[in-house]
């Protein structure tokens, strides 16, 4: 027998690659070839029928595809960067503490465990007009006189999403930053010290900077699953009330699955797809600068 | 001196920010969690009451028993859900770490020309979202007849997690020393040998985590394993929670019951490895 001689990365890294091909990319052409027919569930010959530019120009006429691609965006910025944020102060928070520290860490990783379909549910009950524990809440204080329709009412729903995406997520900022401030050398913040730096200064010009390389990572890690957050809001409002809440990725399933109509939904997939990847490679791109600009890089 | 005073109060004032700033954030962070443990305990009129009942008062374990109880009031198939969500998980984690050791190694140790563009390009594979490559998978399933099998969905789970566990292995192998291997073929090991004696051993707690990863990703999905399921062959317990649902009502208790049962295994399993999973993301990440 003869053996052709592959270098060992590439044997290595074959099954990998192979895997992802069948998994991922060969749907993802066919999704691209269906995209340009007017392919419907039930009737299957129209996926030989080709009409490319048509899909195409009927999402980017479609009022409803804009709005909903411009709440995506608007979604996905609100809530990384709120989630940036919070996770942040909690980490500052957590790394403050002398005691129990261990006990923190600990019930500060609860949310990870939650399915995003769960937490979908899970805010749906506590939002739920009538018997949810925040309208419970506000009536039995006595903040609010009548029940306030969370879900019910467009922006509010939103609000209840993002509330929902937020507390999924911030862990996982929280945890990385809090990785980070444990692994900043001491020395420089004594110099800065000692030079007088305001604690405020200190944070800003010394842990800041170092901690930008963990902020990227988490960035990163979370924008492999950007897209979790249809779980959540498939389940809260499944895109309404009257479409005040759809998102590409609900849109896409309902055309998909409830319409039928294949081709239609591939076509506004692949505009889902490129901006994953967009935000994926974005943040991998800013994480490989920042590890160069620490010196940590290959 | 008077400084000295407004230095101090200042110093307290900060302290008891700080704690109940901190209490505040745990509170929130906890809460949404442990509603649901209690309201798997309290029974459906007492979740419903309009006033709300505050302290419970009745609890039982009806949710539970209405749920193991099989066909009939509220019986949900949870054990088949159960053994499904298990078989799939387990199965799609061990084969992404085999592929992820692979590929994690080959990222560690070899050279070779456009790494970081290989890297990033398996990356984006992972980002693609889950509902627009369900429709897709929906019809190359449905053709090839392995929608609805565990099959389908543990090739599915296999090809998501296997970047992530990649990215994760390759920054453990990074930590382990080159010249441990070296040492070990020095002495007469072969290059297998010296992986599977020296660099596995060592960079084993992160494996563990990456693992981990891998299982909770296949334990909570939804978006594929909706629509690749069909029936209680394959159907999955997030899919199962769907269950509870009605076209007008919903099953709080019992839903809330099922998710306990969901919780349970990946709280295990977490705060076992909490500590690597911790150092696997961070280091993974940075010195990669």
């Amino acid at each position: 027998m003869t053996r052709v001689k592959l270098p060992p990365w590439l044997v290595l890294l074959l099954p990998a690659f192979i895997i992802i091909a069948a998994v991922v990319l060969v749907p993802l052409l066919l999704s691209l070839y269906s995209s340009f027919t007017p392919y419907h569930l039930t009737r299957p010959d129209t996926l030989w029928k080709v009409n490319f530019p048509f899909n195409y120009q009927k999402a980017l006429t479609d009022a409803n595809f804009w709005a909903a691609f411009g709440r995506t965006v608007l979604l996905l910025t609100v809530a990384l960067n709120l989630e940036m944020l919070l996770g942040l102060g909690l980490a500052l928070m957590v790394s403050k503490v002398t005691q129990g520290q261990r006990l923190l860490r600990t019930a500060m990783m609860f949310p990870m465990m939650f399915s995003p379909i769960l937490v979908g549910f899970q805010f749906k009950f506590i939002f739920n007009d009538n018997v949810g524990l925040v309208n419970n809440a506000l009536q039995s204080l006595g903040l609010a006189d009548r029940a306030i329709p969370w879900l019910v009412d467009g922006n509010l729903a939103l609000f209840a999403i993002i509330c929902a995406e937020v507390w999924t997520s911030t862990s996982v900022f929280a945890i990385l930053i809090l990785a980070g401030l444990y692994a900043i050398p001491q020395d420089p913040l004594e110099a800065a010290k000692v030079d007088g730096c305001s604690p405020w200064q200190s944070f800003r010009f010394v842990t800041l900077p170092f901690l930008m390389p963990f902020i990227y990572i988490a960035m990163a890690i979370r924008s492999l699953d950007v897209a979790r957050a249809y779980d959540i809001v498939q389940v809260m409002t499944n895109g309404g009330p009257a479409r005040r809440t759809e998102l590409l990725w609900t849109l896409i399933g309902r055309t998909g699955y409830v319409d039928a109509r294949m081709g239609y939904a591939n076509a506004m997939g692949y505009v889902a797809i490129l901006l994953s990847i967009a935000f994926t490679v974005y943040f991998f791109l800013k994480l490989q600068r920042a590890r160069r600009d620490l010196g940590m890089g290959d | 001196m008077a400084s000295v005073t407004r230095h101090r109060l200042n110093k307290r004032l900060l302290r008891a920010g700080h704690l109940i700033g901190l209490f505040v954030a745990m509170t929130v962070i906890c809460l949404p969690g442990l509603w649901v443990v209690l309201n798997s305990f309290r029974p459906t009129v007492e979740i419903m009451a309009k006033p709300p009942v505050w302290i419970p008062n009745d609890l039982n374990l009806d949710h539970y028993r209405a749920m193991f109880g099989g066909a009939g009031e509220g019986g949900v198939p949870v054990w088949t859900y159960f053994r499904n969500s298990l078989i799939v998980s387990v199965t799609s984690t061990l084969i992404a770490l085999l592929v992820g050791m692979a590929g994690g190694y080959a990222f560690a140790r070899c050279r070779f020309k456009r790494k970081s563009t290989a890297f990033v390009v398996l990356m984006a594979s992972r980002a693609v979202p889950g509902v627009a490559l369900s429709l897709p998978l929906f019809i190359i399933f449905g053709r090839t007849g392995i929608i609805d099998t565990h099959f389908g969905l543990i090739l599915v789970y296999v090809a998501m997690n296997v970047p992530f566990t990649i990215w994760l292995i390759d920054g453990f192998f990074r930590q382990v020393p080159r010249e441990l291997a070296e040492a070990a073929e020095i002495d007469g090991c072969t290059r297998w040998q010296a992986f599977w004696k020296v660099e596995f051993p060592v960079a084993r707690a992160g494996i563990a985590s990456a693992g981990i990863f891998a299982f909770l990703t296949s334990w909570n999905e939804y978006a594929l394993a909706s629509q690749l399921t069909r029936s209680v062959t394959s159907k999955t317990m997030p899919v199962g929670l769907l269950d509870f649902t009605s076209q007008f009502t919903l099953n709080w208790g019992g839903m809330c019951a099922l998710a306990v049962l969901m919780i349970l295994p990946a709280l295990v399993l977490t705060f076992i490895v909490q500590k690597h999973l911790i150092a696997g993301l961070t280091f993974g990440g940075v010195k990669g």
